[in-house]
């Protein structure tokens, strides 16, 4: 099917106009080609033959590619206004064909009369001494059409192909963008920074390890949205480093406990899946409550499901308004739709017992290895 | 002279090296208190009256922001001492940064680099002295109102609280106001709202009938609403406007509104009692 794809740039009308008149233009040309080559063969003038080729060529052109316009819009008439259907013009190949057949007889005729008309010498029509010959010229007339459209059918088609794949190439460029701005969130990055250059002064060892984690994690963040995957003990080693440097800047308000199963260690997951969740905890959860609290990541295995558990003691879903994009948990759900479709799922709750907080429950397939992009 | 200051950073790394850097810049500044979160920030600040308060912007609880505004809203007018020189503290924040530029209200940037903070506290050792001079007596309400000023514009800077960049667009208006009672929702429309007054993680929604509880915030509520007609009047308090009857300023800066047709007194705190002022 001819899927119409709105790249960026002018408007839909505008290059539906400048694609029509780009197709005129081969038109007119193929019409010249064709007086060409009968002139040469048929040793016919070519000043006449070249009035004739280009006017009925040109009519028959004009009536099949106006003329599909009203058919496509009856074809698509059921589909949804908007959609890429409902625009498309294209009426698929049997009512193309009908389009052409008839697109064929009219040009033939209006464009014969009007080229006697400027020749004063009539072409013969397709009314011929039998009916098989009226047909085999009609047939002969219909090659060039035929020809035309499925040469401008499959460019097209190839040039929306090409639209859609720049367009998804776009997308994936600015989800990845956005995720590293999300991971390197400039009020988390500074303040760490500030957290470091103190302790440079008053803990140099200390200061220096935590720097190597800075370095950790940001080495994972850079490279996390290229490489897909990691093992799960790599994972939780990327979370402890956030939560390390999180804890030099909340002292006593953050505690933090991992539970890593050692026989799930090498299991491959998508990686710093969790990160984003882990974050919320901190931003949502535990920043705004005075008293602070804890974040527990954990694993475990059920049956062929491998369960991540993120959770919180902090202020709980129904604490402040979350500011709102929520962009960490539809990028967590994104990415788990594109690696393992409907076998993956991630949950938001409340953890619903006497420490309160929020509980993120990430479900993924263990047996299948993952497959496409990130 | 001998001046006294509060530090109010949740952060206690940074905490203790901004008052170590302060120990160094300004050796006779004596720090009262050092605490971690924004209430505990404007408690303290009532108790200690001290001259000078370095306010980091994000804290939990409450905001460095909306902790300045308590402050100013209920620092005693009588108190012997004038409310504290304020300074803000953030690590990030390119739209706070051009706020408290157009505010010209005093802030540092972390981490705070010794050049800036020996700036700033000549700067403030300069308004400390300014303050007490015999001469400027007169001019503590002016000060005060200059404060107030800076504070307001503060205020009204969308998304100061470092928690986001400004939403992509405006939010669309609120017409009604879905209140649930029992297992009814009720609908309420704006224009029959009295005044709304935050009440914890609630807001009150008081109309001539009868009273509502949403569970929303007045932070929340305040970009839905048209704020040509309705009027924020203190920090937990939206009036509509036509819906006050008179405003009384009392001596300590603050005024008492009367509404029509309901017997509820509201005050407009000293941030918003510019509002009431004679054509």
């Amino acid at each position: 099917m001819n899927a119409v794809f709105d790249p960026p740039g002018p408007s839909p009308v505008a290059r539906r106009r400048s694609r029509f008149a780009m197709r005129g233009l081969r038109a007119l040309l193929s019409c010249c080609a064709i007086a060409l080559m009968l002139s040469s063969a048929m040793a016919t003038p070519l000043w006449s033959t070249l009035v004739h080729s280009i006017s009925i060529g040109m009519c028959c052109w004009l009536s099949i590619d106006v003329g599909r316009i009203p058919l496509a819009r009856w074809q698509h008439r059921h589909a949804p206004p908007g959609s890429p259907e409902a625009q498309s013009q294209w009426p698929g190949w049997p009512l193309m064909t009908a389009a052409i057949v008839v697109g064929t007889v009219v040009g033939f005729s209006v464009g014969g009369a009007i080229a006697a008309q400027i020749t004063g010498h009539a072409a013969r029509g397709f009314i011929r001494g039998s009916i098989g010959q009226s047909i085999a010229v009609l047939i002969g007339a219909l090659i060039p059409g035929l020809a035309i459209t499925y040469y401008f059918y499959s460019r097209e088609t190839i040039a929306a192909k090409e639209a859609a794949v720049q367009t998804a190439q776009r997308q994936a460029a600015e989800r990845q963008l956005k995720l590293l701005e999300s991971q390197l969130e400039p009020h988390m990055l500074f303040n760490t920074l500030a957290n470091l250059r103190v302790m440079i002064g008053i803990d140099p060892p200390r200061a220096q390890a935590m720097l190597d984690r800075l370095i950790d994690f940001l080495r994972a963040t850079l490279s996390g949205s290229r490489a897909s995957q990691h093992p799960l003990a790599e994972e939780f080693a990327r979370l402890d480093d956030y939560l390390a440097l999180m804890k030099i800047r909340m002292g006593e308000r953050l505690q933090t406990q991992f539970e890593l199963p050692p026989e799930l260690a090498a299991t491959p997951v998508p990686s710093l899946l969790l990160q984003p969740l882990v974050e919320n905890c901190i931003r949502h959860g535990l920043e705004p409550k005075v008293g602070g609290g804890r974040i527990a990541v954990g694993a475990a295995r059920e049956g062929d499901t491998l369960v991540l558990r993120v959770r919180d003691s902090g202020t709980g879903l129904a604490g402040p308004a979350l500011d709102g994009t929520r962009f960490g948990l539809v990028q967590v759900r994104e990415r788990l739709a594109g690696l393992y479709g409907s076998n993956a799922s991630l949950t938001l709750q409340d953890a619903g017992d006497a420490e309160g907080g929020t509980l993120a429950v990430v479900r993924l397939p263990l047996a299948t290895a993952a497959t496409g992009a990130p | 002279m001998n001046a006294t200051a509060l530090i109010a950073e949740d952060e206690p790394l940074l905490a203790a090296n901004l008052q170590a850097e302060l120990a160094r810049a300004w050796p006779a500044l004596r720090i009262v208190a050092n605490v971690g979160h924004g209430a505990a920030a404007v408690e303290q600040a009532l108790v200690q009256a001290p001259d000078v308060v370095f306010l980091d912007i994000r804290m939990p609880g409450m905001t460095g922001l909306e902790a300045a505004q308590v402050l100013a809203e209920e620092w005693p007018m009588q108190a012997p001492r004038p409310l504290p020189l304020l300074v803000f503290v953030t690590a990030y924040d390119q739209y706070a940064l051009q706020a408290f530029d157009r505010a010209a209200i005093d802030y540092l940037v972390k981490p705070v680099r010794p050049e800036r903070l020996a700036q700033a506290c000549e700067r403030l050792q300069a308004a400390l002295t300014a303050r007490q001079a015999p001469s400027a007596n007169g001019a503590a309400p002016a000060l005060l109102d200059a404060t107030l000023a800076q504070l307001r514009q503060l205020l009204a800077t969308p998304s100061l609280d470092g928690a986001a960049a400004p939403a992509a667009g405006p939010p669309s208006r609120l017409g009604v106001i879905q209140a649930s009672v029992g297992n009814a929702i009720h609908m309420v429309p704006v224009d029959e709202v009295l005044y709304f007054e935050a009440a914890d993680k609630y807001v009150r929604v008081i109309t001539a009938q009868r009273e509502y509880l949403i569970r929303t915030s007045l932070r929340e509520l305040l970009p839905q609403l048209d704020l040509q007609r309705f009027w924020q009047v203190h920090r937990g308090t939206v009036v509509r406007a036509d819906a006050i009857a008179t405003a009384v300023r009392d001596e300590s800066g603050k005024v008492q509104l009367s509404l029509r047709g309901h017997a509820d007194k509201l005050v407009a705190s000293r941030l918003y009692a510019h509002l009431f002022k004679a054509m």
